[in-house]
């Protein structure tokens, strides 16, 4: 499978993309569709949180919607919406350090059956590796050093090289930035202008959304802006960052968000059964049934169903209480 | 007093009893988890527990296991929550005294196979990726390595190093450019293993419980050295069976 056949944005388009875009404060809340159409065929989408904490899973879902393709996924560690994005012929370019859904779920067979077959491209790195990308395309440099990766066989797979320090003489790994098209990432709580604080893990999220070059943000809750004030301390991306805000209650679902509702393992391990025995084909009969199928994020958790979703709530208060 | 117990479970107490007390351990979930918590709970409280997805200091809740390293149930009285970035940016400072790691495919210098089986442009098979792995064998100080006993694990040549362990055996993690660190022990269910001074290849060193040197010989897929005096691990007390039975006791992991 060949890469992608597109120039790599280097930190002075990046640069440049960003100092020609607006930054006055205004309301940027949308509707879910218009914030998803920000996302372009052919984009790169670094994707929020981690496995199953704190996805953006309703944003993911209305970009299936709306049929995009050829986009390339990036994430720290990639759950089964890189396998979505492949069943659905979205994406054929997955950038990560692991893909799967945890031990006891085993390989992923999708992921296998793409790779495998040639018709899909799983780039990987270190999950520091990852990491220090997007924090580079955050610091707005070409790349950063590190000591991880050497004597790796990831050196020379992946883009990165290898240089002598200038002050020490040692060996370095140098990883190059990434600027993604788009990052897509959901929060415990914003304002209307984009200011976004979350709870518990942060994950990779303040970085990437630095990094990229448009800021989806999806929030739990819409808070006005002296609330923000007010906590400002806990402010990790603020407003310049970000180009659109939807409101998305149980925006992860089913995956975790910390304090608020816990990951809903039944549903998963169902998916994961399903796809186990019937690998693409049970991806799809998926897409149809909770993506392309229920018009509305309502109707979506509508299948899961009111007295499922607070038991999960529970769930969360009860793990986070101390 | 005998007890009867699992591979899984075997593997756990060994690995736990290599752990010291007030050292920090970088755990992955499943079994480097429940050895670290196993450990705190008995010769080591003042082991501090991290884990990769942004949690310091955890105390695993009896049956509340976490399944991934960045869930709310690896965050249980944890001390701090970093970004993932950082958590890997401590270890890289020199924070984290021990690494555990598992792997598909592991040679006799201890690097390890998480990536593909066959070539990385039309793997036979694709494995998951490194996620940390190749972080902690890079950054950590002792990288010790937990894995169930198996030819096709053990392997003469690896189709692609994702996380490196004694590279050669001679200098080779030094002039890749790796200062710190290295492979200090190999922990399966059927031996305790080191890598020998003078061919830098791995040794076995202990065996456990019930296990013979030539169950060792046939499940490793290379010829393995011997230390001089190979000594017997002892077999999990009821203790230890009974806390780590507690731990996870809907046997997610044991």
């Amino acid at each position: 499978m060949p890469k992608t056949e597109r120039p790599p944005v280097t930190f002075v388009d990046a640069r440049r993309r960003l100092e020609a875009k607006a930054r006055a404060p205004r309301d940027k809340r949308m509707s879910i569709a218009d914030a998803a159409a920000l996302v372009h065929d052919g984009d790169h989408i670094a994707i929020g949180g981690c496995l199953y904490s704190r996805t953006p899973t309703l944003l993911l879902r209305e970009v299936l919607r709306q049929r995009r393709r050829d986009v390339v996924l990036s994430r720290s560690l990639m759950c089964y919406e890189g396998e979505l994005f492949l069943a659905a012929g979205a994406s054929r370019e997955i950038v990560t350090s692991w893909v799967g859904i945890g031990l006891p779920w085993g390989l992923s067979r999708i992921v296998r059956e793409f790779v495998e077959g040639g018709q899909a491209r799983f780039e990987e790195w270190s999950h520091l590796a990852i990491g220090l990308r997007y924090h580079a395309g955050a610091m707005g440099v070409p790349f950063l050093p590190t000591l991880s990766m050497l004597g790796s066989d990831l050196l020379r797979t992946t883009g990165a090289k290898t240089m002598t320090c200038p002050f020490t003489g040692e060996q370095l790994c140098l990883v190059p930035a990434l600027f993604p098209e788009v990052a897509l990432i959901h929060v415990h709580r914003a304002d209307r202008f984009g200011n976004a604080q979350i709870d518990g893990y942060p994950h990779m999220d303040a970085d990437i959304a630095a990094a990229a070059q448009t800021v989806v943000l999806s929030a739990e809750e819409i808070v006005e802006p002296d609330e923000i004030r007010r906590t400002a301390d806990r402010t990790v991306i603020p407003f310049f960052a970000v180009d659109a805000v939807v409101e998305a209650p149980y925006g992860a679902y089913p995956h975790e968000m910390y304090g608020l509702y816990d990951v809903d393992l039944e549903h998963i391990d169902g998916y994961a059964r399903r796809v186990g025995a019937d690998g693409v084909a049970a991806a799809r009969a998926y897409l149809d049934e909770y993506v392309y199928g229920p018009p509305t994020p309502q109707a979506y958790l509508d299948k899961f169903g009111a007295a499922r979703l607070a038991r999960q709530r529970r769930a969360a208060e009860e793990l986070t209480g101390r | 007093m005998t007890a009867t117990y699992t591979p899984s479970e075997l593997l756990a107490v060994s690995a736990s009893r290599l752990l010291a007390d007030n050292k920090v351990v970088f755990a992955g979930v499943g079994i480097p988890l429940l050895a670290s918590a196993l450990a705190r709970a008995t010769h080591a409280p003042g082991l501090t527990i991290v884990v990769e997805g942004g949690s310091i200091g955890l105390e695993v809740d009896p049956g509340r296991l976490p399944i991934s390293t960045n869930e709310m149930r690896a965050a249980r009285r944890a001390v701090a929550l970093p970004s993932i970035t950082q958590i890997f940016l401590y270890a890289q400072r020199g924070y984290f005294d021990y690494g555990f790691l598992g792997g598909a495919q592991i040679d006799p210098y201890g690097n390890i196979n998480t990536s593909v089986i066959g070539t990385v442009e039309r793997p036979k098979v694709r494995l998951p990726g490194s996620g940390g792995a190749c972080d902690i064998a890079c950054l950590c100080r002792e990288i010790m390595i937990v894995t169930r006993h198996e030819r096709r694990r053990f392997v003469e040549r690896l189709d692609f190093v994702t996380s490196p362990g004694q590279i050669d055996g001679g200098g080779g993690r030094r002039r890749a450019g790796l200062l710190f660190g290295g492979v200090t022990a190999l922990v399966t269910d059927l031996a305790l293993m080191d890598f020998d001074p003078g061919t830098g290849r791995m040794r076995l060193v202990a065996l456990q419980p019930g296990a013979e040197r030539e169950q060792v010989r046939e499940q490793t897929g290379f010829e393995l050295e011997v230390a001089p005096d190979v000594r017997r691990l002892e077999a999990p007390t009821g203790d230890e069976l009974k806390l780590l039975r507690g731990l996870d006791p809907s046997r997610m992991f044991l």
